[in-house]
């Protein structure tokens, strides 16, 4: 074969490709474009920590400069997986200070990172650069402190909805004089106060902080002090937006907030003084993101503040936003594109707010642009769910939550399955689907037939029979993350859809029907796939092979079982059934 | 005929129907109830509890919700942020003083109990046997010899209703209901 295409043009090519997709693409046209490529890879993204190993990423990839990477599967969210489950990012970070002495970017979601690894990741690595922790645990401020301290170009440390531990408030103090790099500070998710004088003094030398989000503990009469010394924030975090009421404090704080020309996103809003709330309407206009889902504000006060924000593209809020006020919000908003609203009385048994499904029908009617959805309701109707699938023919993320599980269309006491098969039917871009209320196997049958492009479902309560299990896995052809909780699916659909599982990223099924003997039969039949039964009842060799397990999470990898189960977790494979026989 | 015929099958069946609940109690058919499937408890296994839901109307006490594990989906620290705000609002109560022009001794009253003006009002006229009149806010209260009014943080005495019921309850240090031709005055719109 002449080719003879130079090896530095092709890499300089590869350098535009930043895409992952397509640079596998480029890794498997031939051996050598593999091997440029692979010298070639800054960025790596593993979307589950045990699909690989470290050792296999650095062999494959020896110059990444960037890692981002998920551990526990997403309804550990929700409780589900207990602790102690794994998603341990240390090994990870022990390779890597050996192999990436250039590393700059971590980002990890739903890991487990204790300070011994925040401090090697704070000693290893001397650009270091970008620290995300997305939902994880494990840590204390002092691994914090260690990174403060040590990573003199920090431009990036974001802890959102992480757990951290909080032995002192002093870890922000650790950041030294001469650091002048950070861009984006979240502590929104840490308890303890820090010294006030040294955020202070942070925030003043940091010519480039665009992202700052404080945590509750920071008083709404300083926050005016961070502002003035930070005009060119583009996104503020408040903390408790509470004060005595005060006209000396208010004006101070509405001064403050209207030299923030630039301020594109705000959240906080901690236990919300609604005298307060004008203070910042300055800056409405031009607010494109808006996370009011910690603000206990009642329907009049919301309306108010969203129908002064023309140009939301994204509203997080809690319930007492109510149908009046998402009808205001359709009416005053018409770039929104996400809508997430939370419930401010989730265990409640009536309902405390009026909000029914007409307020997201109303969105849905009144904005053009809507794409995302996150709702958490107590009523819904076919009838409703079909008119929102008419309006929107555009979404591509829909999660509906229902409080109380197996409702039924509360009109005509149906099933939801229409309203469902509705959405799927002309969304055809739908990527991501979450469902709730009654749901009998037929609305599985709409979701395989129609929805393609379906990557992520969340299933709870739903279905009569393995038919519904069928219907998603031998129908969806894009689908990459299922999650099942409480449903009636079992052995059949599984196994007949064994090969399936391995064109996906993971299965997760909890309080299903699904036996340990079929368990252990994917297991051997599917060597790529990780089967592993979690079961807090002891070792499931106790119970007969028809016994269903608590909860079942499937996922492919070429890593090999892992070594790091606690005593809960068992791997299916061909060694586990030779052990017991 | 057809109908008689079905309505007395239909007696008789219910004369004989085991219902959980006190004899001689008529149980309206719950209307969500009867299309609810029961979630499964047991792996695997299901039990039906239709029938125990839809008895609760005539029970003394409703039995307590069962909350199952992960459900809602809601991530925890929005779960304490919720209970976090919901517990400081009952733990601290607002206490302020109640006078009545004429009247023997003060009373206290938690303003954190009352949802807004109305039900405080409401409360005000129990409490001391009087009626407010109309609230207006061009007039204050017209039709009585009573206004509601309050001290407020910098020591003003202001009418009752004027600013947001939030406002209030966190700029109110004393209410004072007055009588008389101070009263007027203070209600008259001027």
């Amino acid at each position: 074969m002449g080719y003879s295409f130079p090896e530095e043009a092709l890499e300089h090519v590869l350098w535009f490709l930043s895409s992952d997709k397509d640079r596998n693409s480029v890794s498997l046209v031939c051996k050598s474009w593999y091997e440029i490529e692979r010298w070639c890879r800054r960025r790596v993204f593993v979307g589950n920590c045990y699909a690989v190993t470290p050792e296999i990423v650095i062999r494959r990839f020896p110059e990444v400069r960037a890692l981002e990477m998920k551990g526990k599967p997403h309804f550990a969210d929700f409780n589900l997986v207990p602790e102690g489950w794994g998603a341990y990012v240390y090994p990870w970070i022990s390779a890597m200070s050996v192999a990436y002495p250039w590393l700059e970017e971590i980002k990890l979601k739903r890991m487990v990172v204790t300070d011994e690894s925040l401090e090697l990741i704070s000693k290893s690595f001397k650009n270091f650069r970008v620290l995300v922790l997305s939902s994880c645990e494990g840590f204390t401020t002092d691994g914090l402190a260690s990174i403060a301290a040590n990573c003199s170009n920090l431009r990036e440390l974001d802890l959102r909805d992480s757990e951290v531990e909080d032995l002192s408030g002093h870890w922000l103090s650790h950041f030294p004089d001469n650091c002048t790099s950070l861009v984006s500070l979240n502590m929104s998710c840490s308890g303890s106060e820090v010294s006030f004088s040294a955020l202070e003094r942070l925030v003043a030398r940091c010519p480039n902080l665009r992202t700052l989000r404080l945590n509750r503990a920071v008083p709404l009469e300083k926050l005016p002090n961070l502002l003035r010394r930070a005009p060119q924030l583009e996104e503020l975090g408040t903390g408790a937006y509470s004060a005595e009421i005060r006209s000396d404090i208010y004006s101070n704080l509405a001064e403050a907030f209207s030299f923030c020309k630039q301020l594109k996103g705000l959240s906080g809003f901690w236990d919300v003084v609604p005298a307060y709330l004008p203070a910042m309407y300055s800056v409405c206009s031009g607010l494109t993101s808006l996370n009011l889902s910690y603000a206990t504000l009642q329907c009049p006060d919301l309306t108010k503040l969203v129908s002064q924000c023309h140009s939301l593209q994204r509203l997080w809020v809690l319930d007492y936003i109510e149908d009046s006020g998402l009808e205001a919000l359709s009416a005053s908003c018409k770039d929104l594109q996400e809508l997430r609203v939370f419930p401010s009385d989730p265990f409640g048994a009536e309902p405390n707010v009026f909000l029914t499904e007409q307020g997201l029908v109303s969105v849905s009617e009144g904005c053009p642009k809507l794409q995302s959805v996150l709702y958490f309701c107590r009523q819904m109707s076919n009838a409703a769910l079909i008119t929102i699938a008419k309006n929107r023919p555009n979404m591509i993320r829909f999660r509906l939550c229902i409080i109380e599980p197996q409702v039924p269309d509360y009109l005509t006491l149906e099933p939801l399955d229409t309203g469902f098969g509705a959405i799927v039917k002309s969304c055809k871009e739908l990527r991501r689907l979450s469902m709730s209320g009654l749901l009998t196997d037929r609305v599985f049958d709409y979701i395989g037939t129609h929805a393609k492009k379906l990557e992520m479902l969340s299933i709870a309560f739903a279905g009569d029979s393995d038919l519904g299990l069928h219907h998603v896995l031998s129908g969806c052809d894009s689908l990459r993350k299922l999650e099942i909780r409480d449903c009636p699916f079992g052995d059949k659909a599984l196994l007949a859809n064994a090969a399936k599982l391995e064109t996906m990223r993971s299965l997760w099924m909890s309080s299903c029907s699904v036996s340990y003997g079929a368990c252990k039969l994917l297991g051997q039949k599917m060597p790529r796939l990780n089967v592993e039964v979690i079961d807090e009842r002891g070792p499931p060799d106790s119970r007969p092979d028809s016994c269903p397990v608590e909860k079942l999470y499937v996922y492919r990898t070429v890593g090999g079982r892992r070594i790091d189960m606690p005593g809960y977790v068992w791997t299916m494979d061909e060694d586990s059934t030779l052990e017991f026989s | 005929m057809e109908s008689v015929m079905s309505h007395e099958n239909e007696l008789n069946f219910k004369a004989t129907e085991l219902r959980l609940g006190l004899p001689g109690t008529e149980i309206s058919a719950a209307k969500n109830n009867n299309n609810k499937r029961a979630s499964p408890e047991e792996n695997g296994s299901k039990c039906v509890i239709s029938s125990a839901k839809s008895s609760t109307e005539n029970e003394t006490a409703p039995a307590p919700k069962a909350q199952i594990v992960g459900w809602p989906p809601v991530r925890s620290y929005r779960k304490n942020n919720i209970i976090q705000t919901k517990k400081t609002e009952h733990e601290t109560g607002i206490y302020v003083k109640v006078s009545m022009d004429g009247a023997p001794y003060l009373r206290k009253i938690d303003l954190k109990v009352y949802n807004g003006y109305q039900e405080l009002l409401k409360a005000l006229e129990t409490m001391f046997k009087f009626t407010i009149g109309e609230y207006s806010e061009r007039e204050g209260y017209k039709g009585s010899e009573y206004a509601p009014a309050y001290e407020d943080k910098d020591g003003d005495l202001m009418l009752v209703g004027d600013v947001p019921w939030n406002m209030f309850m966190s700029s109110c240090k004393r209410l004072r209901i007055m009588k008389g031709s101070e009263a007027r005055g203070l209600g008259c719109g001027v």
